[in-house]
């Protein structure tokens, strides 16, 4: 063999290796995890662990109920959302459709900006600062809550959103348009009418990406959504979310309490590869069209 | 091709740089207890500036993490302010050494509610009801009606645990009275000082190196025939408070060295004027 085909041959590989790195990664995190959670559930049944209200890990008896958690992620997940996808829509509309050059421009590095802040910086503002304001503007009798968590994961989902959205829409060809303005439709009638629909699934993949983003974040909610461990009866309650949990919780916890946080981490991981999937799903059947 | 033996010397060049770091220098690792985080900086400060080759590490994380850390062997010195369980003993005994407990400080656990919260002073069975969420209002303990808003710390928290145990269980370690689940659990003491300063409902605790002139501090009564007590630097140092509590430091039994020479800089002169100016009540 001459020196080029051995060359080839390595550089290849190399490449081959790093390309499966990633996949060997998330394969070895799911064994792990399934192999820590899974001998949790030995010790307490997978039906009483998920609607078990209670979540006392370092109590005699320990109580184990991830239903507060799971609906404090739900809620705070939820109210990011409603308050990110109008929002995002809108401002991916406007920067793809509307907006023309520098302010284009502008606009595109701002919302980029934003993704450029530390989580825990934002934690810190909502804690420190945000909190107090949402106890005031809706007289409740504390600032840390759901909703103060949600505000922030909402700005903090807010550029995935609208740069996925925004590629979506952009994507719509031209002659669309062209087409649609030519048969007397107004600018407005040909976004509503036209653009939208045809952008609609990545636009969708934007939103569960949106959720993704927002369901695994943990600094900014362990700081401002209160940490308390009930089930939340409106999203100006504290709440405690599986994320927050994990952190807060991983430092001290042994025995069966380290095995519940990775059963934990199995919920999580399950919910967030099923936003995922569905996103996958959703680019890929526009590209089908 | 060139530049990937420059890549390689270069990986190698950091790979033996990070190697060489490790092994020479000395750092004494310390971890654990939030209430001493602040505490064990001014300590490891201080001894620093005395001691130019030292090099003192310091990291909170809770009691909890702090005795978890030193059972798996991950620092040296585990801040704690609550005394080791019998389980965790049994933990260290299993990796092979004895821990060994050293006393370096009192504290007193503040109760603190908002400034403009008329209530001054609870008894201990007031307390473990208003934690336990069996009063909500603040009107059934002589305050003004207003729903009473939970801050607790997390459970990896010494002083949630001394809480729990000697407020929530009246001294019964073996008690079974909880938080009440709407109790928010929050990261460190200085978040509970900020929101009981801004929010007239809401009562905290924390250890009283953290008390701060904008919340109030509410006197305890051991129970109604008792006196209600203020925490100071007297009424923990004499017991009159009956929430008060030893702060202490666990390592192997048989440190020595650096360790052992740390641990008699915190037990000496300058040492103890540490722990007062940090707030807490010195040994003598």
């Amino acid at each position: 063999m001459d020196y080029k085909a051995v060359k080839e041959f390595v550089v290849e590989k190399a490449i081959l290796v790093c390309g499966l790195v990633s996949i060997i990664g998330v394969i070895l995190i799911f064994f792990f995890l399934l192999r820590e959670g899974g001998s949790f559930f030995l010790k307490v049944p997978l039906s009483e662990f998920l609607t078990g209200k209670n979540w006392y890990p370092t109590s005699t008896p320990p109580q184990f109920g991830i239903l507060p958690l799971l609906l404090g992620s739900l809620i705070v997940t939820g109210g990011a959302v409603l308050l990110a996808v109008p929002l995002g829509v809108c401002g991916a509309i406007f920067i793809a459709e509307v907006a023309k050059g520098s302010l284009k421009e502008f606009l595109k590095s701002g919302v980029e900006l934003i993704q450029a802040i530390p989580s825990v910086v934002l934690g810190f503002l909502g804690a420190k600062v945000l909190g107090a304001y949402v106890m005031d503007w809706f007289g409740l009798d504390t600032g840390l809550t759901a909703f103060t968590a949600s505000l922030l994961l909402a700005f903090m989902a807010l550029p995935t959103i609208i740069s996925v959205m925004e590629d979506a829409v952009t994507a719509v060809p031209h002659r669309y348009r062209e087409s649609a303005i030519a048969m007397g439709a107004t600018r407005w009638q040909t976004i509503y009418r036209v653009v939208l629909p045809a952008a609609a699934s990545g636009m969708a993949a934007a939103i569960m990406l949106g959720i993704g983003r927002a369901i695994g974040e943990t600094m900014v909610v362990a700081m401002a959504s209160g940490n308390a461990a009930i089930i939340p009866k409106s999203i100006f309650d504290p709440v405690k979310t599986l994320t927050a949990t994990i952190a807060t919780e991983m430092g001290e916890a042994t025995g069966t309490h380290a095995l519940a946080l990775f059963a934990i981490a199995i919920v999580l991981f399950a919910i967030t590869l099923l936003v995922n999937v569905t996103a996958d799903f959703l680019i890929h059947r526009k590209r089908v069209k | 091709m060139k530049k990937v033996y420059v890549c390689l010397a270069l990986l190698a060049v950091v790979l033996v740089g990070c190697k060489g770091g490790g092994s020479t220098s000395k750092a004494i690792q310390i971890q654990g207890s939030d209430t001493m985080v602040n505490l064990a900086q001014a300590w490891a400060q201080e001894y620093m500036a005395q001691n130019s080759d030292a090099d003192v590490r310091v990291d909170g994380g809770g009691s909890s993490v702090g005795i978890q850390s030193l059972i798996k062997g991950t620092t040296d010195i585990a801040n704690a302010s609550r005394q080791m369980k019998s389980e965790e003993v049994g933990d260290a005994k299993a990796k092979g050494f004895t821990p060994k407990e050293t006393i370096v400080g009192y504290d007193g656990i503040v109760v603190a509610v908002n400034k403009n919260n008329s209530v001054e002073k609870l008894t201990i069975d007031q307390l473990a009801d208003i934690f336990s969420g069996k009063t909500t209002n603040w009107k059934a303990v002589g305050g003004a009606d207003g729903k009473i808003v939970l801050l607790s710390r997390e459970s990896s928290s010494g002083t949630y645990e001394f809480f729990k145990e000697h407020v929530l269980n009246n001294g019964d370690s073996k008690g079974t009275v909880n938080f009440a689940a709407s109790a928010s659990l929050l990261n460190n003491s200085s978040q509970i000082v900020d929101q009981v300063a801004g929010n007239k409902n809401a009562v905290g605790y924390f250890g009283m190196g953290y008390s701060t002139p904008n919340i109030k501090e509410v006197s305890i009564a051991k129970d109604t025939n008792s006196p209600y007590i203020k925490p100071t630097v007297d009424t923990v140092k004499s017991k009159e408070y009956t929430i008060s509590r030893s702060l202490q430091i666990y390592t192997h039994s048989d440190a020595n060295g650096v360790i052992k020479k740390y641990i008699d800089f915190i037990l000496g002169e300058k040492g103890q004027e540490i722990v007062e100016k940090s707030g807490f009540v010195p040994l003598n």
